[in-house]
């Protein structure tokens, strides 16, 4: 039997649901009827709308969509704008203050605290920029993800820029593929540092070599299946297949179709492709997509270049994209760290200034939750580097201030456990003032997710941290448990999850006493990554060794059971009402 | 009166009538021998699975977690809430909650 989601979806979906969320910004939330919610909010959420957790009804997150992570000129002005003038709400974040924006770890933008009477008006404001929150949430083709640089990158293998922007026009509001039984992530990376992080995607193209007609050529292999969520990660299979620059379309529209016609509608917790990779297997893709879903001869598998994978691999250079690299045309690109993602909405402003000041305006986001600026020559960047912007988001962070993602958490979100932004930003800052790492090691990635839907990534990372609850001294506490050791690369592997429910405020001591060990016991060079992957679980658990410290977590309580956890009168009964329509 | 029951987004919460009534992250006693060893579970809800009614009580089956002992696991039916006049209670999910095996289908309409 379709699931309720379903049934919504048969009704109405897609496009058409703009002129419905038009019709309830202009009349008012309260006009949706009761028995409706549910699966309008449902729905809004294929226009980028996602109601905001109880306790904040009539607010909205809302998810702009930048493929590739790619802002051209001007774009991030306009969403530091909007983020100044409608993403305030009624509580205010001690540390980011009243309006901000996040950038995601699937390169894409969210705002919070959107009232559903602006949306028009948001909507017209983006449009005319070229910027759009269609398909950033619900069940279709999501924000196409790669190497943020694509085009400029000095370790590209094949520019896939044009490809991501050709995918993304065919696929934006196709109605053949607006409606698939669950969302649909796309990675495509043209460079050779696995930065497009493709494995944990549901499609994947990666560069590759094949031999035609005695030439090599430069194109894609392709993997099917991956994603991090529920308890049941996977990385993409390896479908046997090679396609060059101009057939990526019809692979790529040939899959969604085959996810389309055969993905599970009638329960959500099966539908996305993992599990039918999972069941068929990848060699039963192969053959669908060619008997079924193209018309002409699919290639085999070509050369790739995952050997030379650097990014989020644990080791090696590279493992993100932060600080000065050389573009291809002799300019510069500019990483520059966000901790937790998150960026006050001057910032966004002044850092557009600078975006246009020393570069060409344009700015790009990456999996990791940072922002680059692009083209900077050489002669301007001095100057840009003593910009006191970048003092906060530095291209030169601590370790624990770059290696640091945390998702949206509690504040807002109806799936997480526990805080998290704000607690990340405070374990990041203790950690830089009390640890130190082996002078070699110049990265850290700890990743800290409220859920097992992984938004965060948890499992790729040297530590993975995930909401959870304990006890402690009789009282219900937010408490983590401790992953080690994932990380991607040509051997992807997934963090193994070693020390259950540490309470919060023992977590920053956990982590002091297991870097202690680290540094203590390492081999020469030897990296984290490679240093879990000599220990069994339990002698991993013995160095994560939970310990009180100086570091006072005020967020121990339930904050799922708080209207808005930084609020003074927190409890729900003082939860604001619905915004009205003015 | 049909009282319409789902839960949603990837199973964060149990909505009634189109409003969210019951969220991820409480953490619930069960008196549930098949869950765990311990005599009481102190289980955190990771994920609601399904959601059903016995008479005018509202029952769910979660993923969780015992904090005590560490299971993982799927639970039996356990009751949250009652429906009074139409409208939905909750019940004290502070104290022991009694978690059964059999359970007729979910009453829902959507």
């Amino acid at each position: 039997m379709p699931t309720d989601v379903e049934n919504w979806k048969s009704e109405v979906y897609g496009n058409e649901i703009r002129e419905h969320l038009f019709r309830f910004a202009e009349e008012g939330f309260e006009t949706i009827p009761d028995d409706e919610r549910d699966a309008w909010f449902e729905r809004f959420k294929w226009w980028g709308l996602y109601h905001q957790r109880n306790g904040q009804e009539g607010y909205f997150m809302m998810r702009i969509g930048t493929p590739n992570g790619v802002l051209e000129p001007g774009q991030l002005r306009v969403v530091g704008e909007i983020a100044d003038e409608y993403a305030r709400g009624p509580g205010t974040n001690p540390i980011f203050g009243d309006a901000y924006a996040d950038y995601t770890t699937r390169q894409a933008i969210q705002l919070h605290w959107i009232e559903l009477s602006d949306v028009p008006d948001i909507f017209e404001k983006m449009e005319k920029h070229g910027l759009t929150t269609q398909q950033a949430c619900g069940d279709s083709w999501r924000n196409i993800v790669g190497n943020p640089v694509a085009g400029k990158d000095g370790q590209e293998v094949i520019d896939a820029w044009p490809v991501i922007r050709d995918l993304n026009e065919t696929f934006k509001g196709d109605e053949d593929h607006s409606n698939l039984p669950r969302k649909w992530k796309v990675s495509v990376t043209g460079s050779a540092d696995g930065s497009g992080q493709g494995d944990i995607n549901d499609l994947a193209f990666e560069p590759a070599y094949k031999e035609i007609e005695g030439e090599d050529v430069v194109g894609f292999n392709v993997r099917v299946g991956g994603g991090l969520a529920r308890n049941e990660p996977r990385f993409a299979r390896d479908i046997d297949v090679w396609v060059s620059p101009d057939r990526v379309s019809d692979v790529a529209g040939g899959l969604s179709a085959l996810f389309r016609d055969n993905g599970d509608r009638e329960d959500r917790y099966n539908a996305r492709i993992k599990f039918l990779v999972d069941e068929w297997g990848a060699e039963e893709v192969r053959e669908t997509l060619q008997d079924e879903y193209v018309d002409f001869e699919l290639h085999t598998a070509g050369r790739d270049v995952r050997e030379e994978y650097t990014y989020n691999t644990g080791e090696g250079e590279r493992n993100d994209l932060v600080g000065v690299h050389e573009q291809r045309d002799g300019k510069y690109f500019v990483g520059l760290n966000v901790l937790v993602g998150r960026m006050g909405a001057d910032d966004v402003l002044e850092l557009a200034d600078l975006a246009e000041e020393y570069g060409s305006g344009e700015v790009r986001l990456s999996q990791r939750q940072n922002v680059i600026v692009t083209d900077v020559p050489e002669s301007e960047l001095d100057d840009f580097l003593e910009e006191d912007l970048l003092e906060h988001y530095s291209p030169e962070p601590s370790p624990f201030m770059r290696g640091s993602i945390a998702c949206t958490g509690t504040e807002f979100c109806s799936l997480s456990i526990v805080e998290t932004k704000n607690r990340q930003v405070r374990f990041a800052r203790w950690l830089k003032e009390n640890v130190d790492l082996p002078e070699d090691v110049e990265e850290f990635h700890i990743h800290l997710s409220g859920c097992t839907a992984s938004c965060a990534q948890p499992q790729i990372a040297d530590v993975s941290l995930r909401g959870m609850k304990t006890r402690k001294d009789g009282e219900a506490v937010e408490a983590l448990d401790v992953g080690l050791g994932g990380g991607l690369g040509d051997e992807p592997q997934f963090a193994r999850w070693v020390t259950q429910r540490v309470p919060v405020d023992e977590v920053p001591g956990a982590l002091a006493n297991l870097i202690d060990s680290f540094a203590e016991a390492r081999e020469a060079g030897e990296s984290f990554r490679a240093f879990v992957a000599r220990h069994d679980d339990e002698e991993l658990d013995e160095f994560v060794d939970p310990e009180e410290t100086d570091y006072e977590d005020p967020m121990m309580h339930n904050t799922k059971m708080t209207w808005y956890p930084y609020a003074e009168d927190d409890s729900m009964d003082a939860k604001p009402p619905a915004p009205a329509d003015d | 009166m049909t009282t319409r029951l789902r839960i949603l987004d990837d199973g964060a919460w149990l909505s009634v009538d189109d409003s969210r009534r019951v969220s991820v992250s409480e953490l619930w006693r069960l008196d549930a021998p098949g869950f765990c060893e311990c005599d009481l579970a102190d289980m955190v809800v990771e994920n609601f699975l399904e959601t059903g009614v016995d008479g005018r009580t509202v029952q769910v089956r979660v993923y969780g977690q015992c904090i005590v002992c560490g299971t993982k696991s799927t639970t039996g039916w356990i009751p949250v809430g009652r429906i009074v006049d139409g409208e939905f209670v909750d019940i004290d999910r502070e104290g022991v909650l009694r978690v059964t095996d059999d359970k007729e289908e979910a009453k829902s309409s959507g």
